[in-house]
């Protein structure tokens, strides 16, 4: 098993390398440039084009290619051309404030999307499942910004409970006050995230004990004389929260990713937003820096929930 | 043979709700069992023999179902029982054997626990003991290297195997009563034959009864001591297997005999019953339920309300029609035979 994983691990070197590839190329292909949007009425032509040489942008796009490549290997992501500063310290700031968020949000929807979604498979047309299912189709009918707008408009502004911009207050100094500030910012956009994101495990987990209701390993089991209350909990609620684990493991990329809405409406510094305005500003070196790890982070998402779906479930063994 | 009735099924009926109305899968069905004897209830698809046998295990909605009659086990009428006392007798007293040994077991559970499930709720063991019991139970059913395979998964079994874990689940507790339902349905030829030795050994150990549900006539002719043939939810003729297969008499059983394939007839082609089996919805509530199916009798032969009736002792069938009952094709049939 080992040997597979270290093997599925060193199949994505070519991977990553022909997704940096592509990822260049699609960044370049963006209408625009890097200089267009800092200009103003005295900008003259000329400098433009100047910047643009000294920056390397009339290079071929292979000759550009590989001086990024090898500033890569340097461990430098380039300058951002919005911010003037390196690439690797914007988004090591930012992904503090995404882990923070996405974080909070992630436990929160397993913590309530899992037992909300058993409790309905397992009391299938009662009213409470009739209010959990209610729920979920309103909530996914929804847009998810509305939610979010909505959130930050009563419980921001009207209700005035939570600061609705930023991830952290300033002069807060560090430390515990620090600390305390940090939840603060999280609490309402991670529990409108979780509110919605737990909406799909919900539907997911509560149909998957309904069919390992009815199956016929859970007959064999009623036959044996084993109490309901016994079938649901070594038989049913096992089975069925198996696949749900194993896509536990692409979460991993919302951990570092973010969450592009919810950054926006919250205006919370995270790498979603970071994501959205690099691409207002054809930020390109932050661009591909970002595409780059969300690519990388969905292949370890993927990898790592076959390596949990290897663990849990029997038939599935990595020859 | 001892004769001890320990199983009687009384006018039972099962109803299932359908858009708010209940439409009867079986009706009115009284059978006697007993035990070291072995009952098979044969019928098409659809006909409500594996309805009948989770109605005896109570395995059914109490939301979705309506169940009528009585069923004496032992002393006790099986309908009025609380689900705490039925699963005392599940797995306990009355052991089953399912149709499909694929997915009748947990895939995500190793074999030995699921053979000891049914110990850890009926009986006293200690750990080890139950070890022990399981190992036994695995080696009677004829399974190589019990120490291995109790550590298994099901999908590492073929389906024989499998089938032979089912069996060791249901008789893990001496069952006085088992319920096969299509045993060998899903198995191939050869193995359908050792799975049949099994259980007719297994009862002669156990000196239990048997309910075996099966469409298979061959298999009833090779194992069924007592048939009851099942029409549209009802029983259309009752008998010893060898009062059915010497002197049929009803036309479903007649024609479901007929429709056997038989190697040493020169004509190849099957006689097929016309039309099929109607569905719920549709069954009719009153008259012969055959009667569609044999348009050619006259109406006339056909009793009103179709009772049993006694042809020989202990040999019964249901309705007037089987007295006037002729093969459409009889002639030809006459010079075959």
């Amino acid at each position: 098993m080992w040997k597979t994983i270290l093997r599925r691990v060193l199949i994505i070197i070519p991977e990553v390398f022909v997704l940096s590839i592509l990822v260049f190329l699609l960044a370049k292909a963006m209408p625009g440039d890097p200089f267009t949007g800092s200009i103003n009425p005295h900008t003259s032509l000329a400098h433009i084009h100047h910047l643009m040489k000294i920056n390397g942008l009339y290079d071929p796009w292979y000759q550009q290619y590989w001086n990024w490549l090898v500033h890569l290997f340097h461990g430098d992501l380039g300058m951002s051309y919005e911010y003037q500063e390196p690439v690797t310290r914007i988004v090591g700031e930012r992904a503090i404030n995404t882990l923070w968020l996405a974080v909070f949000a992630t436990v929160l929807t397993y913590a309530i999307g899992l037992p909300v979604g058993l409790y309905a498979g397992r009391h299938q047309n009662s009213r409470g499942d009739h209010a959990i299912r209610m729920y979920t189709y309103v909530t996914y009918a929804i847009p998810f910004f509305v939610i979010l707008v909505m959130g930050l408009w009563i419980f921001g502004y009207l209700l005035g409970w939570f600061p609705t911009t930023g991830s952290i207050g300033t002069n807060v100094g560090s430390g515990f006050p620090a600390v305390i500030s940090r939840l603060q910012h999280i609490i309402l956009p991670g529990i409108l995230q979780a509110l919605f994101g737990l909406v799909g495990i919900v539907q997911y987990l509560r149909s998957e004990v309904i069919d390992a209701t009815h199956s016929d390993y859970v007959r064999t089991a009623r036959s044996k004389g084993v109490p309901v209350k016994d079938v649901f909990k070594h038989h049913v609620f096992r089975n069925s929260l198996l696949p749900i684990t194993a896509t536990a493991g692409y979460s991993i990329t919302g951990l570092l990713g973010g969450s592009i809405y919810t950054e926006t409406v919250f205006s919370y510094p995270g790498m979603g937003l970071l994501f959205v305005s690099a691409i207002n500003y054809r930020d390109y070196t932050v661009i591909t820096a970002l595409v780059l790890m969300y690519g990388v982070l969905s292949m370890l998402g993927t990898l790592l929930s076959d390596i949990i779906m290897a663990a849990v479930d029997p038939r599935i063994r990595i020859e | 043979m001892a004769t001890d009735e320990f199983l009687a099924i009384k006018d039972v009926s099962t109803a299932f709700k359908i858009h708010g109305s209940y439409y009867k899968a079986v009706s009115d069905v009284s059978l006697d069992i007993h035990n070291d004897e072995i009952l098979a209830i044969v019928g098409e698809s659809g006909c409500g023999k594996s309805t009948l046998a989770t109605t005896i295990m109570g395995l059914h909605d109490p939301a979705e179902t309506k169940i009528d009659g009585e069923i004496d086990f032992e002393g006790q009428n099986l309908l009025s029982l609380t689900e705490d006392q039925l699963n005392d007798v599940r797995g306990a007293k009355i052991g089953m054997i399912f149709q499909d040994p694929l997915s009748a077991l947990n895939p995500l559970k190793r074999i030995g626990e699921q053979i000891q499930e049914s110990l850890d709720y009926h009986t006293k063991m200690t750990e080890a003991e139950k070890k022990a019991r399981v190992l036994e139970l695995v080696n009677q059913v004829g399974i190589p290297n019990p120490e291995r395979v109790i550590r298994q998964f099901p999908h590492e079994l073929s389906g024989g195997m499998r089938q032979r874990v089912v069996i060791a689940i249901a008789i893990a507790c001496k069952p006085d009563l088992m319920i096969a339902d299509e045993p060998t349905t899903a198995l191939d030829v050869t193995i359908q034959a050792q799975i049949l030795d099994l259980l007719k050994d297994i009862q002669r150990e156990n000196h239990a009864g048997i309910i075996l549900i099966t469409h298979d006539l061959g298999v009833v002719a090779e194992t069924a001591d007592q048939v009851a043939v099942m029409y549209a939810g009802q029983v259309v003729e009752q008998g010893s297997a060898q009062q059915i297969f010497d002197n049929p008499k009803h036309p479903y059983t007649r024609s479901l005999l007929r429709s056997m394939p038989q190697r040493d007839k020169e004509n190849d082609d099957l006689y097929v019953i016309q039309g099929s089996v109607p569905s719920l919805q549709k069954m009719p509530v009153d008259g012969c339920k055959f009667a569609p199916r044999v348009p050619w009798i006259p109406e006339a032969a056909h009793e009103e309300h179709p009772s049993m009736h006694e042809v020989e002792p202990g040999h019964q069938v249901r309705c007037t029609c089987y007295q006037s009952f002729e093969f459409q094709d009889a002639k030809v049939g006459e010079v075959e035979a």
